[in-house]
């Protein structure tokens, strides 16, 4: 056995996890059903098969928490229209490339020409505006609080160097007011909340404690490897089982409960809340954020004035009914028939972290 | 005194590519003479013939071809010159062919540093020698500026065929043996983390290499037992179980535990959350065999370097008849797909 | 959402103003902005997130887990030797 990875292969254990699944079908006395709200827990959840281990008394559902899931239509089909024009390198993470428009995904406009480019960090988009100064650089700053701090401070340097051929097109969501409407909607099944790691590590808990009061759910800080996430999952039965509507946090190693206050001084400096079109779901009040007015000459929505494309999204789709949780993505009519990883009508089905795709990709078969 | 106007001559010592390489005129034949000659001559080379003749030894022949565009060009652990040579090779090694002859196709972009064209010809030199093999005939043309992506290479084999050896991706049985000849992802993750823009830095290196000694020692050792071999290029492991499986109308269950995976190309796919069973291979090979023989099998992949992490990854079975399945480590089933299309860093 | 890595300072670098380190993940090695974690030091371990380090690794806090997790096993309610659940079982 080769060394083992310092903070990844202790949480891998499969000894421990076999313990805690043990006592979590102990510890659960009846029925309950537990939302992971992020996408990359799903992912780990669905890779590593989890839901197949745990014991029948609990259901996990996938929430809303795949920014690459969640990026409306809309912002979309601009980012697609900003990466075609002459003059402009468009930059973007790289699962945004294979979403699809309402016809095209970047892949397709980077075939017809367009100068698309995969960025591993938001600083190297900066980088790149500064190599080539004749041309524009536009950044897809698509992601949750977790990628708020990364998105802001390449705004916020290029603000501090004056790279003026820079700007980017924001995307960029937060969890707790999708929990407020997955919570607020009278289908809803969801009992307690796995609380998204490193949403946390940036913003901390604290924000967490009035949903849990206000709604009657326990909500746990849960990490991303396997015994991380069945010691949240089984914090969370033990706060079911005994009534207890609070906030626990399973991942002391990283997230703390005032969460880093550096990053999110970067954030609040660049970034002011605001309404947001959430993919599948639609419009979330003070959901989002946007560029405040001293950066707004960065947005390049309307640097290039394509305020004025607007999008609507395949009727068939029913990533938003899959996204609160109402529905297994198998459940819905169109999945593995009209809509496919290689032909997908929604982002769920795109992103390897959407649940649609994660479906597809471990489970139907199977199941 | 009188003055007499001399025309200049012509440019004859470059230091790229120029368009006038390709023409067939002077420059070509310097580009022959500078830079293919001296280092693939060989008695067929030497004849300067458009078609190089042949004599095969007796029995059934292998051909096969290839194109290599790689970016970057030069990584650490190869460049395109010997991949180029390395991947045609097992290409026919992985069909029970001894390889004999390459040919050599180059499509070069103007302005193509005339240094890097000589080091990838070294390279297929040196790559050839290694895997016993002779580039007989070749080929180059130029392409302007934009055209190319400065040098592609087409390599096309031949080999001839081993008596007694049946080795068809339609042959597996239920009860064979998988066997894996090494880590996986070396070479994806090599060239991945290589290319700029990306803020990498790693020493992951190319597994890049010929395996038709390694090949040919263990059809020596189990001629009949071995019912097929592929080389898990593009697509990675992942892809070609999924080919083996379909092909044959198997099952193929594999066990997590027993990937091989090298520590930083772990890292680096953790880094960019890819599975590194999806990354691309240049010096493995996927052994199917007979369970009972698979012992053998492995102890002749391990005397090899190449073959020194080989290992039993999983089995055929009869059940899910063209699905890859892996047992993950905590005892879960989970399907292992194809790769959709080409391998991106996920950062959400 | 937001894959986050653990890996561990090896270097420290200002570039463009910006406070940067060479991170080492399991010997591969990625660049990332430490101004949101300015008291790293080197050879500490910080979770990275689209090329910045967001969090330095609590150690004790990741031990403590680790010690109460085990210690729910070694408490003796469970048989250790069950075996997993087999594929054929799911």
């Amino acid at each position: 056995m080769p060394t083992p990875m310092k903070y990844i292969d202790e949480f891998r254990d499969p000894q421990l996890a076999r313990k805690m699944l043990e006592e979590i079908g102990r510890k659960a006395t009846r029925h309950w059903t537990i939302m992971e709200i992020c996408g990359g827990q799903t992912h780990s959840i669905i890779r590593n098969g989890i839901d197949q281990l745990l014991p029948d008394t609990i259901t996990l559902v996938h929430g809303p928490g795949c920014p690459v899931c969640v990026t409306p239509l809309e912002s979309l089909e601009r980012a697609l229209a900003l990466a075609g024009r002459e003059e402009v390198i468009f930059t973007s993470f790289g699962d945004m490339l294979r979403v699809p428009g309402n016809a095209r995904d970047l892949f397709m406009v980077r075939s017809a020409g367009g100068d698309v480019r995969i960025v591993f960090s938001p600083l190297d988009a900066l980088q790149i505006a500064r190599d080539n100064p004749a041309k524009e650089v536009v950044f897809f700053a698509v992601g949750f609080e977790t990628t708020a701090p990364a998105n802001a401070m390449a705004v916020y340097q290029a603000a501090r160097e004056g790279i003026e051929n820079f700007s980017v097109l924001v995307s960029q969501v937060m969890v707790p007011p999708a929990m407020r409407v997955i919570l607020s909607s009278p289908g809803n099944t969801v009992q307690g909340f796995l609380a998204a790691g490193h949403v946390c590590a940036v913003m901390g808990y604290a924000e967490y404690e009035p949903v849990a009061l206000e709604f009657g759910v326990p909500i746990v800080v849960t990490g991303f490897e396997p015994v991380d996430l069945l010691a949240g999952i089984l914090k969370t039965v033990e706060l079911l089982e005994e009534g207890k509507a609070e906030v626990a946090n399973c991942y002391g190693r990283v997230v703390s409960r005032e969460g880093n206050l550096f990053a999110q001084e970067i954030v609040k400096k660049v970034f002011e809340v605001n309404d947001r079109q959430w993919r599948g779901i639609g419009l979330i009040p003070r959901s989002g954020l946007g560029l405040r007015e001293e950066f707004a000459r960065f947005d390049a929505e309307t640097k290039f004035h394509v305020t004025n494309i607007i999008a609507e999204e395949s009727p068939l789709c029913m990533s938003g009914t899959v996204l609160q949780g109402l529905m297994k993505p198998d459940g819905c009519p169109a999945f593995a028939k009209e809509c496919t990883p290689q032909h997908p009508l929604g982002a769920t089905m795109v992103s390897s972290e959407g649940a649609c795709a994660a479906y597809y990709k471990y489970h139907h078969h199977i199941l | 005194m009188t003055i007499v106007p001399l025309c200049p001559l012509p440019i004859m010592q470059h230091e790229t590519v120029q368009m006038a390489h390709g023409a067939g005129g002077q420059l070509s034949q310097s580009l022959m003479q500078r830079v293919f000659m001296p280092n693939l001559h060989n008695n067929f080379l030497d004849l300067l013939d458009d078609q190089a003749k042949l004599d095969l030894p007796p029995g059934r022949t292998a051909f096969t071809t290839d194109t290599y565009v790689v970016s970057p060009l030069f990584f650490p652990g190869g460049n395109i010159g010997e991949l180029a040579v390395n991947g045609t090779v097992n290409d026919l090694a992985v069909g029970g062919a001894r390889p004999l002859y390459l040919s050599a196709g180059f499509v070069l972009e103007e302005g193509l540093p005339l240094v890097e064209l000589e080091t990838i010809v070294k390279s297929m030199a040196e790559a050839a020698r290694r895997a016993g093999v002779m580039i007989v005939t070749g080929d180059t043309k130029v392409v302007g500026k934009g055209q190319c992506d400065r040098i592609f290479i087409n390599t096309s084999g031949i080999g001839c065929l081993r008596e007694g050896v049946n080795l068809s991706c339609r042959n597996l049985k239920p009860g064979d043996a998988i066997i894996l000849s090494g880590t996986v992802g070396d070479h994806g993750m090599a060239i991945m983390t290589s290319r700029e823009g990306l803020s990498f830095q790693s020493q992951i290196t190319s597994d890049c290499a010929a395996l038709n000694s390694m090949i040919g020692a263990i059809l020596d050792e189990e001629p009949l037992e071995i019912h097929a071999m592929r080389d898990p290029t593009r697509g990675g492991v992942a892809a070609t179980l999924n080919e083996l499986a379909q092909s044959s109308s198997v099952g193929i269950e594999i066990n997590e535990a027993t990937i091989p995976v090298k520590p930083d190309v772990r890292g680096a796919c953790e880094l960019l959350g890819i599975d590194p069973l999806h990354v691309a291979n240049e010096g493995k090979v996927v052994v199917v065999v007979a369970q009972d023989k698979a012992g053998e099998v492995l102890d002749v992949l391990r005397s090899f370097d190449p073959g020194r992490d080989a290992v039993i990854i999983g089995s055929v079975v009869g059940d899910h008849p063209g699905m890859v399945v892996m047992r993950t480590l905590y005892g879960s089933r989970r399907i292992i797909d194809l790769p959709i299309g080409e391998q991106l860093p996920r950062i959400c | 959402m937001c894959l986050a890595i653990p890996g561990r300072l090896l270097e420290r670098a200002v570039e463009n103003g910006l406070n940067m380190g060479t991170i080492d993940v399991n010997g591969s090695k990625t660049r990332a902005c430490l101004e949101y974690v300015p008291d790293i030091k080197v050879g500490q371990y910080t979770i990275v997130h689209a090329g910045f380090a967001l969090k330095i690794i609590d150690e004790e806090e990741a031990a403590e887990s680790l010690k109460l997790w085990q210690e729910l096993i070694e408490s003796g309610a469970f048989d250790s030797d069950e075996e997993l659940p087999s594929p054929e079982s799911l």
